[in-house]
């Protein structure tokens, strides 16, 4: 049912389980009024509350709160109305408090799903085991000083999700289409901005290998992955180190890793026997987090269209195809690209050419949606001259080309290149009857059944219009004349 | 120079008998004179005297505010701006915070004046303010049999005791995690009320264990517990745990009639190893109450014995947490010589901390460790809920509970100092109402045989402080309990 892995195990079977840690959009951190944005000059955004200064308290911030239930709903998840937050405590020199303040036992979003869509267009279903809210640390810097690390706090108490999947992944594919479509529904409900490369989205990954249908193996976890790309190869890098290991007899170590992107390699970073013993147990400073019923169906009712929604609508509204509304949709910003040119345009041209002609000229340029030099509303214009028939769809691709590099509109350049597609019949006929006067051979032969001239016929005609009469008059004229 | 109460002291201030400035300098001489007894700190002389004269202006404008011109001693657990808070340990020696608690913020707001920072067990560990690393405090009370032993004044709030006892202040904060206020206002012939967890807020108070600290106001009278207590109640929306409830007039409270309240006497609280004295004492507050119109009513509390390990257990849990931060990162003190960042955390808390701080983190580290958590902790948390549970059931039955508040009077320094068990049961009768959340003040209100000061000790209903107070002025009355003056050593 799934997809093999683009690697061969040789009869081995992934098992993953993904724990995403999001950054939840919110403009001040978990338990104070600091500001939570990225960057800014280290420890610019510390309040007395992050640095842990002796009588500090935490006051939880419930716009974070509000953020993880809506999350929870958008995975279809059960919210719990009674949740606690805990303690975990471990010593670092970036963790002011001595101990992160976390959720345990009782975390406030329980089981839900993630629908994924496999390259062969069939969906599977990913078990959502919990998802918690918890205060992030700080950043130790270790090179800056020959003897010294340096500390910056200002991510420290900053709020994250941590989303936990089941043990349901099986393949790197399954693994980076779960996150991404975890990126797409945060993005789309606004919890998270999901921007990868500046780790508001970081991805560790527990796998084990089984033979099918056997129990489980003995898992690694490998951390803090902040790209699919990076996920992509920690998977098959691990899961290659595990088959290696075990078919030469060894056991694989229950411990948790590191991905090197450079030398290719998963390594040891602690193993059990090292690991943590966090002592976690309720924090006093908090009381137990209750929310109502009538909260909770607030949030329902304001939630955005979702991902799944939207897909749903663009085959029904639009009439799509299934691959073309999830190509869409997988990028919000796409998305309501492609809802802004359809209105007005046939819905199927607009996808065609967002997909195809622009997503194209946007991935050979590097640039993201939300940068196209091609604004929605100059791409609708374009379609419009197409729609008239003021230009060919030769015509439209060389402008849409223009406008990407000028940012021009496509009006103005049509005008100003004389590019508008000659439909005046007239006109069109002396063409064709000049053509037809200079190649009597040709005509002769089509005349005797050779219709596969008529092809000829009309580039000829083409291109002596400049490539501006619209073909389909030069078609059915040149039918009439021959 | 006899002393006098906050609350007859503030009567002063408003008929202009004395001015601010006037009571602050006799004050602080007394400050001077038992500076032998240890019980500040870090005095603020000159802060205390610039204070004095901006309050004398500030009531010329007519703009006094509720305890105006009053000067207090504030233990050294509350975070005061400017001004250095040490806990009591080297780990904060030269920690000078950049904020002020909230507790301090409002009686600073209602014009008292802070004569200094007050001596204490380190991070309110201890029972006997032995613990602290700026030494010993003294109790100004001596024994009659043993008139050479220096004798403890109780703990943790040794020194805001002994500054109220000996009138270096009218008035102290206290914090209070399992008879820290009362068990030193019983030893030091004073009056300590631990108010209803949730009712004063936590914000700036340096932690111990977070669901059991409470500040409250220790006093040399009820009245002035409740003048004191009116500043520092009320609801802080900085601290999760405190609670939005009205703040009532305790002063108001003070003089409703006292017919009909009904009294719970537990036979659990008196234990057959009770010396005769502290038993006869109770006899004789059932008594005075009774006398004072009160019915009494026998309650049982089975989980009592049970309470003590319970707090050792839950306290020390939240300790070992609360006290993680102090690691030579940011603050505080900092091993100067470290080989890795496990080598500075190690020696850094190895040598900034003291010797009962260290056990009870190692204790309550075990607790809360894997394969322990369940045993320990999570079974401690079950019992605190049946402690509560005991209450609840009495509280049917009765309004305020009444039992001695320490198993002995005060003892000498050097004593029960190899046996950690047996300091802590000075805590037996004290912690029941903390584990509780429960509201309680110890009066004084005799003498033991060898003529040392005993307390009593009522526990109310949640919220109840009005009723805990009105109990404590009866006996109060009653006891006519000889304060300091009589017994003033110099």
């Amino acid at each position: 049912m799934s997809k093999i892995t683009d690697i061969d195990l040789g009869g081995w079977e992934m098992v993953i389980g993904l724990e995403v840690h999001a950054q939840v959009s919110s403009a001040s951190k978990l338990f104070s009024g600091a500001s939570a944005a990225f960057g800014g000059k280290p420890n610019n955004h510390v309040s007395i509350v992050d640095a842990a200064m002796p009588g500090m308290l935490p006051i939880l911030n419930e716009a974070a709160l509000r953020c993880a239930v809506q999350t929870g709903l958008a995975l279809k998840a059960k919210i719990n109305t009674y949740s606690v937050f805990a303690r975990k405590n471990y010593f670092y020199a970036d963790l002011p408090q001595g101990y992160q303040i976390s959720q345990y036992e009782f975390p406030i979003v329980g089981e839900g799903t993630i629908e994924i869509t496999l390259d062969d267009g069939s969906t599977r279903t990913i078990g959502i085991e919990r998802l918690h809210l918890e205060q992030d640390a700080g950043k130790s810097m270790h090179d800056q000083h020959p003897q010294y690390s340096f500390i910056d706090l200002n991510r420290s108490g900053v709020p994250l999700m941590e989303i936990v999947s089941k043990p349901d992944v099986r393949s790197a594919f399954e693994a980076t289409a779960y996150v991404r479509k975890l990126a797409n529904i945060l993005d789309y409900i606004g919890a998270c901005d999901v921007n990868m490369s500046q780790g508001s989205l970081r991805t560790d990954i527990n796998l084990s290998l089984r033979r099918p249908g056997a129990e489980f193996g003995t898992r690694t976890e490998t951390k803090n992955l902040n790209s699919l790309k990076a996920i992509r190869q920690a998977i098959e890098v691990e899961a290659w180190r595990q088959k290696v290991v075990l078919e030469s007899g060894g056991t694989i170590d229950q411990e948790t890793r590191l991905f090197d992107p450079v030398k290719f390699e998963t390594r040891s970073l602690r193993s059990k026997e090292d690991a943590h013993d966090y002592r976690y147990f309720p924090d006093p400073d908090l009381l137990p987090v209750v929310i109502s019923e009538d909260w909770i169906a607030k949030i329902q009712s304001s939630l955005p269209e979702l991902p799944d929604q939207k897909i749903a609508r663009f085959q029904q509204e639009f009439g799509l195809s299934a691959y073309d509304a999830d190509v869409l949709v997988a990028d919000q910003a796409a998305a309501n690209f492609f809802e802004v040119v359809c209105a007005s345009t046939t819905p199927k041209i607009a996808a065609n050419w967002v997909i195809v002609e622009l997503f194209g000229r946007l991935n050979k340029t590097d640039l993201s949606i939300s940068d196209s030099p091609v604004s929605a509303q100059g791409l609708a214009e374009l379609l419009a001259l197409l729609e008239k028939d003021t230009i060919s769809g030769r015509t439209a691709k060389d402008v849409l080309d223009t406008m990407f590099s000028t940012g021009k509109s496509a009006t103005e350049i049509v005008k100003k290149q004389g590019l508008e597609q000659v439909s005046d019949t007239s006109a069109i006929g002396a063409i064709i009857d000049e053509v037809i006067a200079s190649n009597p051979g040709q005509v002769q032969q089509f005349r005797d059944g050779n219709e596969r001239l008529l092809g000829w016929f009309v580039g000829q005609v083409m291109r002596q219009s400049g490539g501006k009469a619209n073909p389909s008059i030069v078609n059915q004229l040149l039918k009439q004349n021959l | 120079m006899k002393t006098f109460s906050l609350a007859n002291a503030r009567d002063l201030l408003v008929n202009k008998e004395i001015s601010a400035l006037e009571l602050i300098e006799a004050t602080l001489e007394r400050c001077s004179r038992f500076a032998h007894l240890n019980a500040l700190i870090t005095p603020t002389p000159e802060q205390a005297l610039a204070a004095a004269k901006v309050s004398d202006a500030r009531r010329a404008k007519g703009k006094a505010g509720l305890m105006e011109g009053l000067p207090i001693a504030i233990k050294d657990m509350f975070c005061t701006e400017g001004i250095r808070t040490t806990a009591g340990s080297k780990m904060l020696e030269n920690f000078v915070p950049t904020y002020e608690s909230t507790v301090t913020t409002k009686l600073k707001i209602a014009g008292s004046i802070s004569v200094g920072k007050a001596n204490q067990d380190e991070f309110a560990m201890g029972s006997a303010n032995n613990t602290s690393y700026y030494g010993n405090c003294i109790n100004p009370w001596t024994s009659s049999t043993r008139s050479e032993a220096q004798l403890v004044p109780g703990g943790s709030s040794g020194g805001s005791a002994v500054a109220v006892a000996a009138g270096m202040a009218l008035g102290a904060t206290g914090t209070d995690t399992g008879g820290s206020i009362r068990q030193p206002a019983s030893f030091c012939g004073i009056t300590g009320l631990k108010p209803t967890y949730g009712r004063c807020s936590r914000w700036g108070i340096i932690a111990f264990a977070s669901s059991l600290d409470q500040a409250g106001p220790m006093t040399q009278d009820v009245c002035s517990a409740a003048l004191m207590l009116q500043a520092m109640a009320g609801y802080d929306a900085k601290d999760s745990t405190s609670i939005d409830i009205d703040v009532p007039n305790y002063a108001a409270a003070l003089n409703q009639s006292f017919k009909g309240l009904r009294i719970g006497i537990a036979e659990q609280y008196q234990p057959n190893t009770l010396p005769d004295d502290i038993r006869a004492l109770h006899q004789q507050g059932q008594d005075w109450l009774k006398a004072a119109g009160a019915e009494i009513v026998p309650i049982s509390m089975p989980y009592t014995d049970y309470a003590l390990p319970t707090y050792y257990i839950v306290g020390l849990a939240e300790c070992s947490s609360n006290l993680s931060r102090y690691d030579g990162v940011r603050y505080g003190y900092r091993t100067p010589d470290a080989s890795s960042l496990d080598d500075m955390y190690m020696r850094t808390r190895a040598e900034g901390f003291g010797s009962e701080v260290r056990r009870r983190v190692l204790l309550g580290t075990y607790v809360l460790s894997a394969g322990y958590y369940d045993a320990y902790y999570l079974r401690a948390q079950k019992v605190r809920t049946l402690i509560a549970q005991d209450f609840h059931h009495a509280f049917r039955k009765c309004d305020l509970i009444l039992t001695s508040t320490t198993p002995s009077a005060a003892f000498a320094h050097g004593e029960k100092m190899d046996d950690p068990i047996s300091m802590y049961l000075n805590d037996v009768f004290t912690v029941p109402a903390s584990l509780s959340g429960l509201p309680a003040i110890s009066i004084p209100a005799g003498l033991s045989a060898d003529h040392l000061p005993l307390g009593l000790q009522l526990i109310g209903k949640p919220f109840d402080e009005a009723t805990v107070l009105r109990g404590g002025k009866v006996l109060e009355d009653a006891a006519k309990f000889t304060y300091l003056s009589e017994n003033d050593h110099e």
